[in-house]
């Protein structure tokens, strides 16, 4: 971390996004992590991804739970809504807050430990739902905040910094997300922005629940030889497969794009993200061929990443399912949502 | 490209914008931070060491730090360096035991300097502690050349040229005071000095020869001359409307001088729009202040006399044409206008004159009867006799003069060894971490969101009742303590260690101006065109790294609007971003001496 505040000044000549906003507007308190912590990197891809789409801070929601990756909604973007929830459960309080409020962006910051030991269940649980929101796994394969024991994605012969070899079998968040239904399953790289920028931009414009799987290193506790999470084994073994643009309703497909080898997923409101594979057989629009692909990559020690997997699940998206109304609660009028003590008692004469 | 050499001196002394741009290549940063410390007489002596009259130049420089100042580039105002010099002159204690030593036994060469001005006295202050003999010849009694006869008292007081002239005299100067060289044959024939060293400034005014000049002279006077009228009390009144020709330096202390000697009215009359006065912005303000009115767009036409006595001046109206970049394209008489005047002063520029150097004595002139000087050794093209001051190439400015001088001193110092005039010193630039602890630097590297201080004038009420009276109060304790937390110490340099880099951004995430990129290596036009902001200021480097270790890409720094926080080597887990100060080591003839390193 850093002891001082970083200035307020900014350099003369940053861009501006269509609100008239630089960078900077997005940006958070201090980060109080570790000096180069990958998380860090990942709150500026977001940072960078929010600003670059033009999102209004209060259309933003920040939920997250316990860990190092936890504290990062703190920082970036101040002007968003935020909601720091017990260890585990963001995704019931992003369930709860998107029920209410259907048209804020839900980007769900958790951890490896977060989402795969304690809050595992919760985090199938949304998958299952199809929540719309972007759920961020900054996944290190330790407990950084309790000094570095194994987490449940640490990979099999890994590592601890004292020398203790992992023997346990790891869970790998993208298969298992693949397993259970997700349209939208990428995996990223801390240290990568140039993908993570637009894979972040894709996943909060995705009607559904979009999951990005960052490897972002634990540089006090996960940095050693040996580890197959430091940054050196991250650059060595991570080898992108699909590249994903998020193009915006208003903005032209590039020319750069060959046909044939790129395509379009359409998103429901004309926003598309633009899918180029990197390697021929790969398909990812079919989960099963997808998951395949993806494991045997595993299997032999190599992080595929890129947008592993996308196709259109607005159908089975939350609101769509519960037929929830267009409006989110709090444009409602209240004796709308409120059916008085008439109606509370008409409804209750149904279960008698 | 190559990754940035950063071995040569110049790369890091250019990233010091304020070193840079100081002809006399001051350490700015280091003087501003010893001042923050209340170190004043040390602050004064790295101002000494470059630029030899702190005190003075502290009110009257030209500053040519200030619109370099990055400062100005990432908020509205530069840091008031030259004002912070003054706070270091004015309160600094005894520093002469603290000067090099001058022997005294002499090394038996000696050294003629004609005119006692700024270039002479540098000369002195530096040939002095090496040994030799310097004798100066002024033609007036008093020392100091045109900083004594041109500069007004308001703004530079005789005890501060007397204290700081004094401190070099002392060295054991032989000053001649009153003592006028008319030929310099005679000089080389019969003077006995192994060189020669003119630094008798440029003390001719301009003359505007139009219709009624000759019939008016009595009320029109050239400025210079007017000034050192006033230095000596010749002068002590003038009429009561006023007319200054011409816009520059001398033109502001021209109208000020006049409303201290009895006028009412004062205009400066300029021939273009304001964007072409020569005068500096300052200088400018500080007349307006006092009600002088600037009159843009008269050109003169004629001195207007009436039964033999000057009553005015006739000018022409201008209208110009500009182009997209602001140069005129076209300019027009649209009308004639008169301006009453009981006294003209003529501001209009200023020459070096040698009417005292024989032209038969191998000392080249060119066609404008300039002389031949060469550029590094500031030698003419007779061995052994040197120029300096505005005496070599023309009217500059005091802060030039005195590194004309310290050069200048380094040939002397060459000539009379027997060396070669070109086997000078080159420049050096040394480094030295500023890291105490984990989180810790060896300077304030917070970012200060303080705006320039304004130095405290005396009341327009006071300041006019006698002309001795000067206007700039410097500033106070607790000005002066805020001034300096606004430099942002381009002096501690930020330094990349490419095999220590693990490429985790965190450098780049942290930066407040978006300095740094990790991207593709390319030619420089096409990495400026790819970093996260766009550095479109060429005449700042892009510090560029050898390839990164695990991707091959290389890490790029615009240097541009780097705030030196260090934020960058605060984050950098590996500590492969570290702040170091760069010392620049500027060569003077003391240097010289050993042969060795500065």
């Amino acid at each position: 971390m850093t002891f001082i505040p970083k200035p307020k000044i900014r350099h003369p000549d940053l861009p501006l996004n269509e609100l008239g906003l630089t960078r900077r507007d997005y940006e958070g308190s201090l980060s109080t992590l570790c000096a180069g912590c990958g998380h860090d990197s990942i709150t500026a891809a977001i940072t960078e991804a929010c600003w670059g789409i033009s999102i209004r801070p209060e259309n933003l929601a920040k939920l997250s739970g316990i860990g190092c990756s936890s504290k990062t909604t703190a920082y970036f973007v101040n002007g968003g809504h935020g909601f720091n929830s017990v260890h585990g459960r963001m995704p019931s309080i992003a369930a709860g807050a998107n029920a209410a409020n259907r048209d804020l962006y839900y980007i769900g910051i958790s951890g490896d430990g977060d989402s795969l030991s304690i809050g595992l269940g919760q985090f199938c649980h949304a998958i299952r739902r199809n929540l719309n929101m972007l759920y961020i796994i900054e996944n290190n394969g330790v407990y950084g905040l309790t000094k570095g024991q194994f987490s449940a994605s640490a990979d099999l012969g890994t590592k601890a910094k004292k020398g203790e070899v992992n023997q346990q079998p790891p869970i790998d968040p993208v298969l298992l997300a693949m397993n259970l239904g997700a349209g939208f399953v990428a995996r990223s790289f801390s240290g990568d922005k140039q993908q993570l920028v637009p894979l972040i931009q894709a996943g909060l414009n995705y009607p559904g629940f979009a999951l990005i799987d960052v490897l972002s290193p634990c540089v006090t506790f996960n940095d050693h030889e040996g580890s197959t999470k430091s940054y050196a084994y991250t650059r060595e073994h991570y080898e992108p497969i699909v590249e994903a643009d998020f193009v915006p309703l208003r903005q032209e497909i590039r020319t750069d794009y060959a046909a044939g080898e790129s395509m379009a997923v359409m998103l429901h409101d004309g926003n598309q993200v633009v899918l180029r594979k990197l390697a021929e057989d790969y398909d990812p629009t079919d989960s099963h061929r997808a998951y395949d692909y993806v494991q045997q990559h595993i299997t032999r020690g190599e992080y595929l990443t890129g947008l592993l997997h996308c196709r259109s699940t607005a159908e089975t998206e939350f609101h769509a399912l519960s037929r929830t109304p267009s409006q989110p609660l709090n444009q409602i009028p209240y004796s709308q949502l409120h059916p008085g003590s008439a109606g509370l008692a008409r409804l209750l004469a149904r279960y008698r | 490209m190559a990754s940035t050499d950063t071995s040569h001196p110049d790369y890091f002394h250019k990233v010091v914008d304020c070193q840079w741009a100081c002809p006399a290549h001051t350490d700015v940063p280091e003087y501003i931070r010893l001042i923050a410390q209340g170190r004043f007489t040390d602050a004064y002596l790295v101002n000494r060491r470059s630029n030899v009259f702190p005190g003075i130049l502290g009110r009257v420089c030209d500053r040519p730090c200030e619109p370099a100042c990055r400062r100005g580039r990432v908020e509205e105002k530069p840091v008031a360096i030259c004002r912070l010099k003054r706070v270091a002159a004015d309160h600094k204690e005894s520093y002469r035991d603290r000067l090099p030593a001058v022997p005294a036994i002499k090394n038996g060469k000696k050294i003629a300097c004609i005119g006692a001005g700024c270039a002479s006295l540098t000369v002195a202050n530096d040939l002095m502690p090496l040994g030799y003999e310097v004798t100066i010849f002024e033609q007036f009694a008093v020392a100091g050349g045109l900083m004594r006869t041109n500069i007004p008292s308001f703004r530079l007081p005789g005890s501060v040229l007397d204290e700081e002239i004094g401190t070099i005299v002392d060295m054991g100067v032989d000053l001649r005071l009153g003592y006028r060289i008319d030929s310099m044959r005679r000089l080389l024939d019969e003077g006995g000095f192994d060189a020669i060293f003119v630094g008798s400034g440029a003390p001719k005014g301009k003359e505007l020869n139009l219709p009624g000049r000759a019939d008016a002279s009595a009320n029109v006077h050239i400025g210079i001359a007017w000034l050192e009228s006033i230095a000596f009390d010749h002068v002590q009144s003038i009429g009561t409307n006023v007319l200054i020709i011409g816009v520059g330096n001398t033109a502001m202390d021209c109208c000020r001088s006049s409303l201290r000697l009895g006028a009412k009215s004062v205009k400066v009359m300029a021939r273009k729009p304001r964007q072409f006065f020569k005068a500096s912005e300052w200088e400018l303000e500080d007349a307006e202040a006092e009600s002088v009115e600037i009159v843009v767009n008269r050109s003169p036409k004629s001195f207007v006399l009436e039964d033999g006595r000057l009553r005015g001046m006739l000018f022409d109206v201008v209208e110009y044409d500009f182009d997209a970049t602001g140069r005129i394209t076209a300019e027009r008489i649209v009308a004639e206008e008169f301006f009453p005047a009981d006294d003209v002063i003529l501001a209009i520029g200023q020459e070096n004159a040698f009417p005292w150097i024989e032209r038969d004595l191998g000392i080249e002139f060119d066609r404008w009867d300039v002389p031949t000087v060469d550029a590094v050794t500031f030698q003419s093209t007779r061995s052994g006799v040197f120029f300096g001051g505005d005496a070599a190439f023309g009217p500059k400015n005091i802060i030039w003069s005195v590194e004309h001088g310290h050069q200048a001193a380094i040939s002397i110092h060459l000539h009379c060894q027997g060396g070669d005039l070109s086997a000078r010193m080159s420049p050096g630039v040394n480094l030295q971490s500023r890291k105490m602890g984990m989180h810790e630097w060896s300077y304030a590297n917070d970012y200060n969101v303080a705006e320039r201080r304004l130095v405290p004038h005396v009341s327009l009420k006071e300041r006019f009742k006698n002309i001795d009276i000067e206007v700039e109060l410097g500033f106070t304790a607790e000005q002066a303590a805020a001034e300096v937390q606004r430099c942002l110490n381009c002096d501690v340099q930020t330094i990349f260690e490419t095999k220590l880099c693990i490429e985790c951004d965190a450098c780049i995430d942290i930066c407040p101006v978006d300095c740094l990129t990790m991207t593709a290596d390319g030619e420089d036009a096409d990495l400026r065109a790819r970093l996260k902001a766009p550095a479109k200021n060429v005449t700042q480097a892009l510090y560029v790294s050898d390839p990164l270790k695990f991707t091959g890409r290389v890490m790029v720094k615009d240097e541009d609007v780097c705030v030196h926080c260090g934020l960058c080597a605060e984050r950098c887990p590996t500590a492969a971003w570290d702040m170091q100060k760069s010392w620049v080591q500027w060569p003077h003839a003391i240097d010289q001496r050993s042969g060795g390193a500065v």
